[in-house]
């Protein structure tokens, strides 16, 4: 079974192709140019690299949202492009998801955070508990909420999960570096462990993300390319005005 | 002609999903469009993400139906045809992507068309005796530009708006004036159905002293507006039909005595319009009345062709692709591209 995963909801462009179980290729890009002029040109190197027939592909994996409302729109037209071109389906996994597969097997906590603008992160908190699993347990589901909340969240999580020993949290995703100081004093004050993940699993990749499209396509969890479309977990900001001005008309 | 070229011409700069299949530059096989207009008139207006959201949920659907209305499949496509400038970015690069995406799988050739250019073209369509060079004069809610066509790929900008496009100008009128959200069509229809007089109020016809084709037309809107202002004030109920009527009566007279300069000036006698503001019904008669008495040959676009359409990208992007240009997968959209840039 071949996978092609395309992740651009974040500053990364990540580019991936596994079969059956192996990664054949990944290209990851966290560099200044736009998604629009890297994303394509990279799924074409890998494409000439490995010699690949896209005609067998069995599926097309994307990070379906949340994330940079632009980016994922790069992503899912891409998707949607090749599924169209191709005949192929889509899998659709939630970005934070995702990007928690990056640290499978973590003993502790694992909560990967993007900078959603507006004082708040695109979040989530998850364990690898189930030896034989290739899925991460969903302690809180991804959403968007201020890093305070998330703060009184892991707390909450930890403090139920206390008999299991102390369990360490460890942080990645490009919401880091932007609420890092807020992180350290907000975790010092509440007395929790943390770390945070090192360069290889800190952004998003297509390896995890195809990683966990298998399950979904062992699952049968996929859509047509024509069905596909990403989750923003936010509406508009022109939608939001106008519903705050009716709510106080 | 030994075998028929067939482009698919994919369009989302604004608030229309498109895609249409052209053969031979000239005939159309299909033309789908969504129109998403009724999400954006509740807020006055186009809103860029809302537009890009919905070109994403429809823009496999409308290529699908393209080819499907067309009956052919994308084995019979030479080439693929997309608007990447200028325009809202964030709705382009929803067209740009999908297209790319699509060359890529298939390695269909691509081409980037410019979307003013398309308008140009979308004259070929219904006028098959219609060649470069000729005078051409776009006008629509984001542009207003008098161009001379040289050839086909060949633009020169003769004159310009120097503030507001002519289709903006007739949006902020309407709103003054209480018909909101899309203004050309509905001032039109307003002027049309009351047949109120043009020359009920004076207003100024904007000239722009260094130069005998551009344009300005926020002069004009101001103009419009002090005098919705002043009979307020002064406790006089307003008359829309009448100031409708003669504010489109100013624009219209500006872009008929520039175009027929432009004419004069370069001793050519073709004019094509394009653009959304081409379908306003006082313009094209105007223009057919001058260009009658002057022997000069007009041409303009049925309106399904002058709003936002892929059929004029596929045949744009149709002459570009028998001239050999071909667009890279790192083809980016370009939200302020200019005219004849390459």
């Amino acid at each position: 079974m071949k996978i092609l995963a395309v992740d651009s909801s974040g500053l990364v462009a990540s580019v991936a192709l596994i079969e059956d179980g192996i990664l054949i290729a990944e290209y990851t890009l966290n560099y200044k140019k736009t998604h629009s002029v890297t994303l394509v040109p990279m799924l074409d190197e890998i494409r000439s690299m490995t010699e690949l027939d896209l005609n067998t592909i069995d599926a097309i994996a994307t990070a379906k949202g949340p994330g940079s409302f632009t980016g994922l729109r790069i992503g899912s037209a891409t998707v949607k492009g090749l599924g169209l071109a191709l005949d192929k389906p889509i899998i659709a996994i939630p970005t934070v998801d995702a990007l928690s597969m990056n640290a499978f097997g973590y003993r502790g906590l694992v909560c990967p955070m993007m900078d959603a603008r507006r004082e708040q992160v695109y979040t989530g908190i998850y364990r690898f508990k189930e030896a034989g699993k290739r899925e991460p347990l969903i302690l809180l589901e991804q959403c968007a909420i201020s890093i305070y909340e998330l703060a009184s969240k892991l707390e909450e999580k930890a403090k139920s999960l206390a008999k299991e020993g102390e369990l360490p949290i460890l942080f990645l995703g490009d919401g880091v570096p932007v609420y890092k100081e807020s992180l350290d004093r907000l975790m010092k004050d509440k007395g929790l462990i943390y770390e945070y993940a090192p360069c290889h699993m800190g952004r998003q990749r297509a390896a995890a993300l195809a990683a966990l499209a298998e399950s979904y396509y062992e699952r049968g969890i996929m859509e047509t390319a024509s069905e596909h479309s990403p989750e923003y977990l936010r509406v508009s900001q022109a939608e939001r005005e106008r519903m705050e001005k009716n709510d106080n008309t | 002609m030994d075998k028929d070229i067939l482009i698919l011409g994919i369009e989302s700069s604004c608030d229309e999903t498109a895609a249409s299949v052209i053969r031979n530059g000239r005939e159309v096989l299909s033309n789908v469009i969504y129109s998403q207009i009724d999400l954006h008139t509740v807020y006055g207006g186009v809103v860029p993400e809302i537009a890009s959201r919905k070109h994403i949920e429809k823009i496999n659907q409308v290529i699908e139906k393209s080819l499907k209305d067309a009956n052919v499949t994308l084995n019979d496509i030479d080439a693929i045809a997309v608007t990447y400038g200028p325009g809202l970015v964030g709705a382009l690069l929803v067209g740009v992507a999908e297209a790319k995406a699509i060359s890529f799988a298939t390695g269909i050739p691509l081409v980037g068309v410019h979307h003013i250019e398309g308008h140009i073209c979308a004259n070929y369509i219904e006028h098959p005796e219609l060649a470069p060079p000729f005078v051409s004069l776009v006008v629509s809610g984001g542009h207003t530009h008098l161009v001379n066509v040289a050839d086909y790929g060949v633009y020169e900008i003769l004159g310009r708006t120097r503030d507001d496009a002519a289709g903006e100008a007739f949006d902020k009128v309407a709103r003054a004036i209480g018909l909101g959200y899309p203004g050309g069509p509905k001032i039109d229809r307003l002027v049309r159905e009351t047949g109120a007089d043009p020359k009920s109020i004076a207003f100024p016809r904007a000239k722009v002293g260094d130069s005998d084709y551009d344009f300005s037309f926020s002069g004009l809107k101001s103009a419009v507006l002090n005098y919705i202002n002043s009979e307020r004030m002064q406790g006089r109920e307003i008359e829309p039909e009448k100031i409708a009527a003669s504010f489109q009566k100013a624009v219209v007279d500006v872009l008929v005595e520039h175009g027929l300069k432009a004419l004069e000036d370069r001793n050519e006698n073709r004019i094509a319009l394009a653009g959304g503001v081409a379908s306003n019904s006082a313009l094209r008669e105007a223009y057919k009345e001058a260009c009658k008495e002057r022997g000069i040959d007009l041409y303009y676009p049925s309106p399904v062709y002058c709003t936002d359409n892929a059929a004029m990208i596929a045949v744009a992007g149709y002459y570009e692709f028998v001239k050999g240009v071909r667009s890279d997968l790192s083809l980016n959209a370009v939200p302020n591209l200019k005219l004849g840039e390459r």
